[in-house]
């Protein structure tokens, strides 16, 4: 008997320690990023590519820079609370280093060391490369201070144990791509997986809320109210690799009907970057294979 | 006994609804109307800013005139409170038009202002129809952002 218990203890013991370091925090090698300086100027297209102030911005403001948020995002998890992401020293990230925001950016983690909820779409941002990790965090310390206190996330029980997101991310974070392209492709790649995370909205999702990448970018009921996020598939998606480019720029589909909803906000970061970037993105999604 | 007045009572209420939504058919009709006028005309205009159809001056003009002539339609008609999203059908009209009517009446003039920026310019040649239908684009985007439903 007892030692059916000591073994049941040891048991325990080990699947406590496999959970926490399970859930535990990754950080990002300091070493990494200790030779990379950041250009600000190149940070501004990783910023507008990546859709930052889409969300960080105040609702309802012209002024896209003022990164104070509080834009709020139901969920079934519960509504979370874009923070403030200003250079504000106390309430924003003015006071973190370029290692403390490449371990939010890239893995989630706050310099706390608490996982953030992917709400953040750390997901997607972790294929990001460390050199537009550094130009972006360059950028953003040019940015407004704003004063904003952020406004804390109204989440349930179980999903208000952060630690918990840590075995979320250890089954469902994964920084390989999901498609597999030739090279002339991988531009487009690199915008569509790693920056604009298209898929956090293109994408139907598992019921603990991880992209189902079976079905890569088939269309998603809307994550904020009513209505759908169309599919990207060729099976429903007819538009030419020039109609999708003139679309990400001007905000007209092909029968010149308008953009709306949140990738209005989409189409306005699109026709701030290069006609390049614009076709690379297009070229990736006439290349998507049909389900 | 019961069950059949509930259902006479669910019926009575879905009637009620449906009736209700055609009441406002016709402001429905008018609302998507314009908009295609809209879309037609600024099809036209695309097609030559992005030199899939030859310019044409007259044309561009006709087209860009067009699209004033929507702009100034007056919109207050078209918009009874009720006619959103979530209390009828067939439509994707935002709840939230009516809670901010000064900002859509913003959005809506700024239209009108750029509609008459593109029709200064589109018989002037096919290099002045893209940034003009750019920024006319952009005020649809504006409106669209905060008041429309995804489909």
């Amino acid at each position: 008997m007892a030692r059916v218990l000591k073994l049941l203890v040891l048991a325990a013991v080990i699947g406590a320690g496999i959970g926490l370091w399970v859930t535990a925090p990754t950080k990002v090698d300091a070493a990494r990023f200790a030779s990379l300086d950041g250009d600000a100027t190149r940070g501004e297209a990783v910023f507008t590519a990546s859709g930052c102030a889409s969300c960080h911005h105040v609702k309802g403001s012209e002024d896209k820079l003022a990164l104070a948020g509080g834009q709020e995002f139901v969920s079934d998890f519960g509504t979370f609370y874009a923070p403030n992401i200003s250079p504000h020293p106390q309430e924003g990230i003015g006071d973190w280093n370029l290692e403390a925001f490449a371990n939010a950016v890239l893995n989630g983690v706050s310099p706390a060391g608490q996982h953030y909820y992917p709400a953040f779409p750390y997901t997607s941002y972790t294929r990001m490369t460390d050199a537009d990790v550094s130009d972006l965090w360059a950028y953003m310390k040019t940015l407004p201070e704003d004063a904003t206190p952020s406004k804390p996330h109204d989440v349930g029980f179980p999903f208000n144990i952060r630690r918990s997101v840590g075995g979320w991310k250890f089954l469902f974070m994964d920084d390989a791509w999901v498609m597999d392209v030739p090279a002339d492709l991988e531009r487009g790649r690199y915008l569509v997986e790693a920056q604009a995370h298209c898929a956090e909205c293109h994408t139907p999702r598992n019921p603990v809320g991880a992209l189902d990448t079976g079905a890569w970018m088939t269309g998603a009921p809307n994550p904020s109210g009513k209505g759908t996020i169309p599919p990207l598939t060729p099976d429903k998606l007819d538009w030419s690799a020039d109609d999708i480019a003139y679309y990400l720029e001007t905000g007209f589909t092909p029968e010149y009907d308008s953009v709306g909803g949140h990738m209005a906000e989409v189409v306005d970061n699109f026709s701030n970057l290069t006609a390049e970037d614009r076709n690379a993105v297009a070229a990736y999604v006439k290349a998507l294979p049909a389900p | 006994m019961k069950k059949t007045f509930a259902t006479l009572a669910a019926l009575a209420m879905l009637s009620g609804t449906a009736v209700y939504a055609q009441d406002f058919d016709n402001q429905l009709k008018a609302r998507k109307g314009q908009f295609n006028i809209l879309a037609i005309n600024l099809g036209i205009l695309g097609g030559m800013a992005r030199g899939a159809v030859e310019y044409d001056a007259e044309a561009a003009q006709a087209a860009a005139d067009s699209i004033v002539g929507v702009s100034m339609v007056n919109q207050g008609p078209l918009w009874p409170e009720g006619s959103d999203a979530d209390s009828i059908e067939g439509t994707r009209a935002k709840a939230n038009i009516w809670e901010n009517l000064p900002d859509v009446i913003d959005k809506w003039n700024a239209v009108g202002v750029a509609a008459k920026e593109l029709q200064a310019a589109a018989g002037t040649g096919q290099e002045a129809i893209g940034p003009n239908l750019g920024k006319l684009g952009g005020t649809c985007k504006a409106c669209h952002d905060t008041y429309r439903v995804p489909e």
